[in-house]
C-alpha cells in the first residue's frame, strides 16, 4: 500500500483534461499497489479552488488546493518547488504528471530537484514487485521500450489520451496551501499566455483530429478542414510539417515527430501523403481516415478507411453527410 | 558571450528499425547518424547570438563513445568554436545521469547560456534540458520557439497546446529549442576546413547509477490493413455508415 502523487495541470482557473487523466492514472496506480491515497496538487490563480470537487470525483483522497494572484499563468519555479517540497514531505511511490507542454517542462525539473529519473510519454503502467514498468514510445514511435523504474517515487509522465478520466469518487479532503516560493521571487517568468483561435479544442486533447496537409494547395482552402471540424463540433483542426514550414497554419499546429503527438478516437488525414515524420504524430489513433488523391500514398498503408478522390469534392460532402448525422442524436 | 550547446548524435528515422539480439537495443546495422535535428537548431540559434555579439564563444559538448566526435565536429564547421566530448561507452537512457554528467562539465565552463535541443527522438523523453538546469540551479525555458537577448535578460516564446507563452528570463540561463526557433545553417567548405583545426577535449564520463532500465525493446503492433472504402464523394455515405456502426467514433 502507497500513495501516489498527482499534478493537476490547469490554465487559468481552468482544469486541463490531461490534469483528469493524471489523477485517473494516480488512482488507478495506488489501487493497483493495494489502495493507498491519490494526493493531488491543484495551483492556480483565486478561483482554482472551486474546481477540487472535480478533483475529489475522479479518484483523489487529497486535494492539495494553492490558490495565489501570482500564478495566473503557469510559473515553472513556483510549481517545480511547491510539487517538490510536497513530494519530499510524503512518502510517495510515484508521481504522475503529463507529456504535455507543461508537463514536459515541470516534471523533469520536479525529478532532478528530488534526484530521481523519469519517463515521459508514458502509454501504460504496471506494478511488478519493487519497480513500476512502464512502455514508452522511441524511435518516433517506431520502437516501443518496457522500462522498469526503481527510482522513489517513479516520477511517470503520461500521453495525453491514453488514459480517460473515469469518475471514481473518494474524499478529496482539501488542504489549502501557500507556494513553496513566493511567485514576485520566480526568475523566469510568464509574462502573458496568448490563446491561439479562441476557445478551439486543443489537438493534444481533442476526441476528433482533423489535419491537413499539401494537398489543400493553398492556405484559404483549410477552411474546408475547418467546416469539417466545426461540423463535428468535438474536433480540432492540425497540419502536417510542409504546411507549418510554408506558414498556412502555426508551428504549434503541426503534428508529427518534431511537432504534436495526438492519439484521438478519430484522426481524418485531408490530402496527406503520409510522410514517415507525419506518421510518427498520430500513429497511435484509434480510428484513421484518409482523403487522397493518390492511391498509392503511404496514408493509406496505415488508414483504417481510405477515400481515393479529389479532396475539394470529397470533404464538403463529407462535411455536409456528419451535419446530418449529428443532427439525428 | 559564453555560450555552451549540448548535442546528441541520433540516427535516422527514414528507416524499419530492427531491435538487436539482445532485445534491449536497436540493431545500429545500415543506420545513419547526424547531429538531432533540434540541436542543430540550438547551434544554430548559438551562432546568431555569436554574429550579433562580437567576441562571443560557442562551446560544442556531446556525451558519448568517440563517434560523437563527427557529431562535435559537425557543429565546429557551422561555426561552433571548440569541442568537448564526454566520454562514455554508450548514451544511457537515463536522462538524469545524462543530466549529471554534463552538468559536472557544465558548471566548470562560466556560460551566459546553455542551449539543448527539446529531444531527441530516439530516446524520445526530452527530459535532460531541465533536468541539468535544475541541477546547475540555473533558471530555465523549454521548447522556445523564439528568442531575443538584450541587456542580460533573454524573452522567449513557447508553444503550447492551442495558445502560446511569452517568457521572461535573466542570464546565465538554460534554454531547449523547439522547431521554428530557425533554419540550420549548412556546414560551409571553408567551415569544413577550419573545423578540423578546432579544438576537441576529450573528458571522462561520471555517469551515475541508472535508476531506470529499459527491460524490452519491441515494434509496434502493425495497425491492421485499412480498406478503401470507394472512390470520390459518392463514397462518403459509406464512409459515414462505417464511423457509425463499425468504428464507433460518430
Amino acid at each position: 500500500m502507497a500513495n501516489v502523487f498527482a499534478f493537476v495541470e490547469t490554465r487559468g482557473t481552468d482544469v486541463r483534461k490531461v490534469g483528469l487523466e493524471a489523477v485517473t492514472a494516480a488512482r488507478m496506480l495506488a489501487d493497483k499497489s493495494g489502495g493507498g491515497e491519490v494526493h493531488a496538487l491543484l495551483l492556480g490563480p483565486p478561483g482554482i479552488a472551486a474546481k477540487a470537487s472535480q478533483i475529489g470525483q475522479y479518484g483523489a483522497d487529497v486535494i492539495i488546493v494553492v490558490e495565489h494572484a501570482g500564478l495566473a499563468n503557469y510559473s515553472p519555479e513556483v510549481a517545480t518547488a511547491t510539487a517538490a517540497d510536497r513530494m519530499k514531505s510524503g512518502s510517495y511511490r510515484a508521481a504522475i504528471f503529463s507529456t504535455s507542454a507543461q508537463g514536459r517542462d515541470l516534471a523533469p525539473r520536479v525529478a532532478a530537484r528530488l534526484g530521481v529519473s523519469i519517463v515521459t510519454d508514458v502509454l501504460s503502467l504496471e506494478i511488478e514487485g519493487d519497480s513500476i514498468v512502464v512502455r514508452h514510445p522511441m524511435n518516433i514511435g517506431k520502437v516501443i521500450a518496457t522500462i522498469a523504474i526503481a527510482a522513489k517515487p517513479a516520477v511517470i509522465a503520461m500521453r495525453p489520451n491514453v488514459i480517460a478520466p473515469a469518475q471514481n469518487e473518494k474524499a478529496g479532503r482539501v488542504e489549502k496551501a501557500q507556494p513553496a516560493i513566493d511567485p514576485a521571487s520566480a526568475r523566469v517568468k510568464v509574462i502573458e499566455t496568448r490563446q491561439g483561435g479562441g476557445g478551439k479544442l486543443d489537438l493534444a486533447e481533442a476526441p476528433v483530429v482533423i489535419a491537413g496537409g499539401r494537398g489543400l494547395k493553398a492556405a484559404e482552402n483549410f477552411k474546408l478542414v475547418e467546416d469539417l471540424a466545426a461540423a463535428f463540433g468535438n474536433a480540432a483542426v492540425g497540419a502536417t510539417r510542409a504546411v507549418t514550414d510554408d506558414g498556412w497554419r502555426p508551428h504549434s499546429d503541426q503534428i508529427g515527430q518534431t511537432g504534436r503527438l495526438v492519439s484521438p478516437q478519430l484522426y481524418i488525414a485531408v490530402g496527406i501523403s503520409g510522410a514517415v515524420q507525419h506518421l510518427a504524430g498520430m500513429r497511435t489513433s484509434n480510428t484513421i481516415v484518409a482523403v487522397n488523391r493518390d492511391k498509392d500514398a503511404p496514408i493509406f498503408k496505415v488508414a483504417d478507411y481510405g477515400i481515393v478522390g479529389d479532396l475539394f469534392e470529397v470533404i464538403p460532402a463529407l462535411t455536409e453527410a456528419v451535419r446530418e448525422a449529428k443532427k439525428h442524436h | 558571450m559564453k555560450i555552451a550547446v549540448c548535442v546528441k548524435r541520433v540516427p535516422d528515422m527514414d528507416v524499419r528499425f530492427r531491435i538487436g539480439a539482445d532485445n534491449i537495443s536497436v540493431d545500429q546495422g545500415g543506420l545513419k547518424f547526424d547531429i538531432n535535428d533540434f540541436d542543430a537548431w540550438a547551434v544554430e540559434a548559438a551562432l546568431q547570438l555569436k554574429d550579433k555579439n562580437a567576441g562571443s564563444e560557442v562551446t560544442v559538448i556531446s556525451l558519448g563513445p568517440d563517434v560523437v566526435q563527427e557529431t562535435i565536429r559537425k557543429a565546429l564547421s557551422m561555426g561552433a568554436d571548440r569541442g568537448i566530448q564526454i566520454k562514455a561507452d554508450k548514451v544511457p537512457f537515463d536522462g538524469l545521469a545524462i543530466a549529471k554528467a554534463l552538468s559536472a562539465e557544465l558548471k566548470t565552463g562560466g556560460y551566459d547560456l546553455i542551449l539543448f535541443g527539446k529531444m531527441s527522438p530516439d530516446s524520445s523523453n526530452g527530459v535532460v534540458g531541465p533536468m541539468a538546469a535544475e541541477l546547475l540551479g540555473l533558471p530555465c525555458v523549454t521548447a522556445i520557439s523564439s528568442l531575443e537577448i538584450a541587456n542580460g535578460k533573454g524573452t522567449a516564446k513557447r508553444e503550447l497546446e492551442g495558445a502560446q507563452e511569452i517568457v521572461e528570463f535573466p542570464l546565465p540561463a538554460v534554454l531547449t529549442v523547439d522547431e521554428g526557433l530557425n533554419a540550420a545553417r549548412l556546414p560551409s567548405l571553408k567551415g569544413i576546413m577550419a573545423a578540423k583545426k578546432k579544438p576537441l577535449q576529450i573528458k571522462p564520463a561520471l555517469l551515475a547509477e541508472p535508476q531506470i532500465t529499459v527491460r524490452k525493446l519491441e515494434l509496434p503492433a502493425e495497425r491492421k490493413a485499412g480498406r478503401i472504402v470507394g472512390e470520390g464523394a459518392a463514397a462518403v455515405p459509406e464512409l459515414v455508415r462505417l464511423l457509425q456502426t463499425e468504428a464507433k467514433v460518430l
